[in-house]
């Protein structure tokens, strides 16, 4: 369980340019859930992730993760960085090492884990985001498409084996089928290791279809948090935002403007058309 | 964090000096180092702190500033002046041991360390009252005519300026790289020096590919928009030589008269 509280973040403080990043945001999350995070660019949403894993530390507030407080200036860094795997925006920029089995190597080796140990987590994370370990262990990842650069990335991230996993952006700069299979990677993932996956995107319709529970930065303060039918039900306040609704959302919409009878909270494609569907038929 | 880091220091300001001819400005700034080692006594260094002091003051810099551009340098200058002290022969005034000081010695040491100290101060008076396009543009302006035995003076011009656009861009990415292998728990505070040049190596290889993609990409935009160094550019700021540029010349022209005629007469 992830606990945040009264979290704020000044930047550049007691200086004339002085910014609030972060103002008072408190939220909870579950374990086992799948959360999205929603705001325009320059909300405070990357701010807020660095936070999760103590990259940033905050003016004031605490987050608590399973009982341990991450913003205790005792708690050391990598057991912090050990709970909490943090794939940023174009992870696949960070790749260095000459072999993808070598780059992947390098989050457990700062763990100070055996060799053995080792091994197999890098065996275990590269098949985890769908790659041949055999075929691509002793390539240089400089040669892999850039799709599968970013595997190898986020490869690098879940062989630290973190309890919460982090994803800015997942799929910037992807081309469609590439964008999909990310997420599916990453559905996977979450289902198969339970753990607790927030992402921020700014694809409505993957945070619509993904997540169990919504966060709305704006400003600096989080102006949401709740189910995505809840969430987008708010529609006047998420457009004035300057976000969107999931395409199906929006359609739904117009038509219940129009006088169709349609229930408000269609959030995939799939939910829109059944409704659609059975309101013809009557 | 790595972006507090100041580069390129201009201290933005609206005084004469400021608005002076970038070209006078460089211009001046060389004179003026070569007059400071035309310079062998007391009076002859007067003159020169006073031209300097002349010009601080105009600037409206404010003086910690240009403090702090002197301190990476204090401790060269230290140096330098340890050596005069006890290497320089003549007339000894003190001794203990092998190591003795002499009036030569003294004389030496202080000249040193005060050319040093005026030449810090008086090029960081040109990069701190100068715009970095500026100073490019003025340098390519200065170069230019030696286009005509085949220097590119442009295309050197647009290196520098390229180069300083780049910095706080580079600065950037490493921050983020910093940040992103930190993620995978990297260390780069503790151990010893050959632990922390190895951990660096995380944090370099993926700051030259970035380079290098930035640099393709500028390459691109730049041909797309059919840049060409060779042929007759424009430009949106022309230099132009005004009456202060006329007035500083010959402030200036008067300086270097004092400092020859007085080395030449005394």
């Amino acid at each position: 369980m992830i606990e945040v509280k009264n979290l704020t973040h000044v930047y550049n403080e007691g200086l004339p340019h002085e910014t609030k990043a972060l103002d008072d945001i408190s939220f909870t999350i579950k374990d086992g859930s799948f959360v999205g995070i929603i705001g325009h660019t320059g909300s405070g949403k990357s701010t807020l992730l660095q936070h999760l894993n103590g990259l940033l530390k905050p003016s004031s507030g605490t987050i608590v993760i399973d009982g341990v407080d991450i913003t205790d200036s005792h708690t050391k860094m990598l057991d912090i960085r050990r709970r909490v795997g943090l794939v940023f925006q174009y992870p696949e920029y960070q790749l260095f090492e000459e072999t993808v089995a070598k780059d992947v190597a390098f989050g457990p080796a700062n763990l100070g884990l055996s060799q053995e140990e080792i091994d197999e987590r890098v065996r275990r994370s590269i098949e985890l985001v769908g790659l041949d370990y055999e075929r691509v262990k002793d390539q240089s990842p400089f040669e892999l498409s850039g799709g599968q650069k970013r595997r190898v990335a986020i490869a690098g991230v879940l062989a630290m084996e973190p309890e919460v996993l982090v994803l800015d952006e997942p799929t910037a700069g992807l081309n469609p089928k590439a964008h999909l299979d990310i997420l599916d990677m990453v559905e996977e993932i979450h289902k198969r290791e339970n753990n607790i996956t927030i992402f921020v995107s700014h694809n409505m319709n993957d945070i619509a279809r993904m997540s169990d529970q919504v966060l709305v930065i704006h400003q600096g303060r989080l102006a949401m948090d709740g189910t995505p039918a809840q969430v987008f039900a708010r529609e006047d306040e998420i457009r004035s935002m300057g976000l969107a609704l999931p395409d199906a959302t929006e359609i739904v919409s117009h038509l219940r403007k129009e006088g169709m009878e349609l229930p408000a909270d269609c959030l995939t494609v799939d939910q829109a058309a059944e409704a659609i569907a059975k309101a013809l038929e009557k | 964090m790595i972006r507090d880091i100041t580069l390129g220091q201009y201290y933005p300001g609206n005084s004469v000096i400021h608005k002076l001819d970038p070209r006078v400005k460089i211009l001046a700034t060389l004179l003026y180092i070569v007059a400071l080692f035309v310079v062998n006594d007391f009076p002859g260094f007067i003159v020169a702190v006073v031209l300097l002091e002349a010009v601080i003051i105009l600037s409206k810099v404010p003086r910690r500033y240009i403090w702090r551009g002197l301190k990476p340098v204090l401790i060269i200058i230290a140096f330098t002046l340890t050596v005069n002290i006890f290497m320089v022969g003549g007339d000894i005034i003190w001794q203990f041991g092998i190591l003795h000081i002499t009036r030569q010695g003294l004389r030496t040491a202080a000249f040193v360390g005060i050319r040093l100290v005026l030449l810090i101060i008086g090029s960081s008076m040109l990069t701190l009252t100068t715009r970095p396009i500026g100073l490019t543009d003025g340098i390519e302006a200065l170069l230019s005519p030696f286009k005509k035995v085949g220097l590119p003076a442009h295309e050197l011009a647009m290196m520098m300026t390229i180069a300083l656009r780049f910095i706080p861009t580079l600065l950037e990415e490493t921050d983020k790289i910093i940040k992103a292998q930190q993620a995978r728990g990297a260390d780069f505070e503790s151990g010893n020096i050959l632990r922390r040049a190895k951990a660096l190596v995380p944090i370099l290889v993926p700051l030259f590919i970035s380079a290098f993609r930035i640099a393709q990409d500028l390459a691109m935009a730049m041909e797309a928009r059919c840049y060409g160094g060779v042929v007759k550019r424009t430009r949106m700021n022309a230099m132009k030589f005004a009456r202060r540029d006329l007035i500083a010349t010959v402030i200036f022209c008067a300086f270097l008269a004092v400092i020859v005629l007085q080395r030449v007469l005394l």
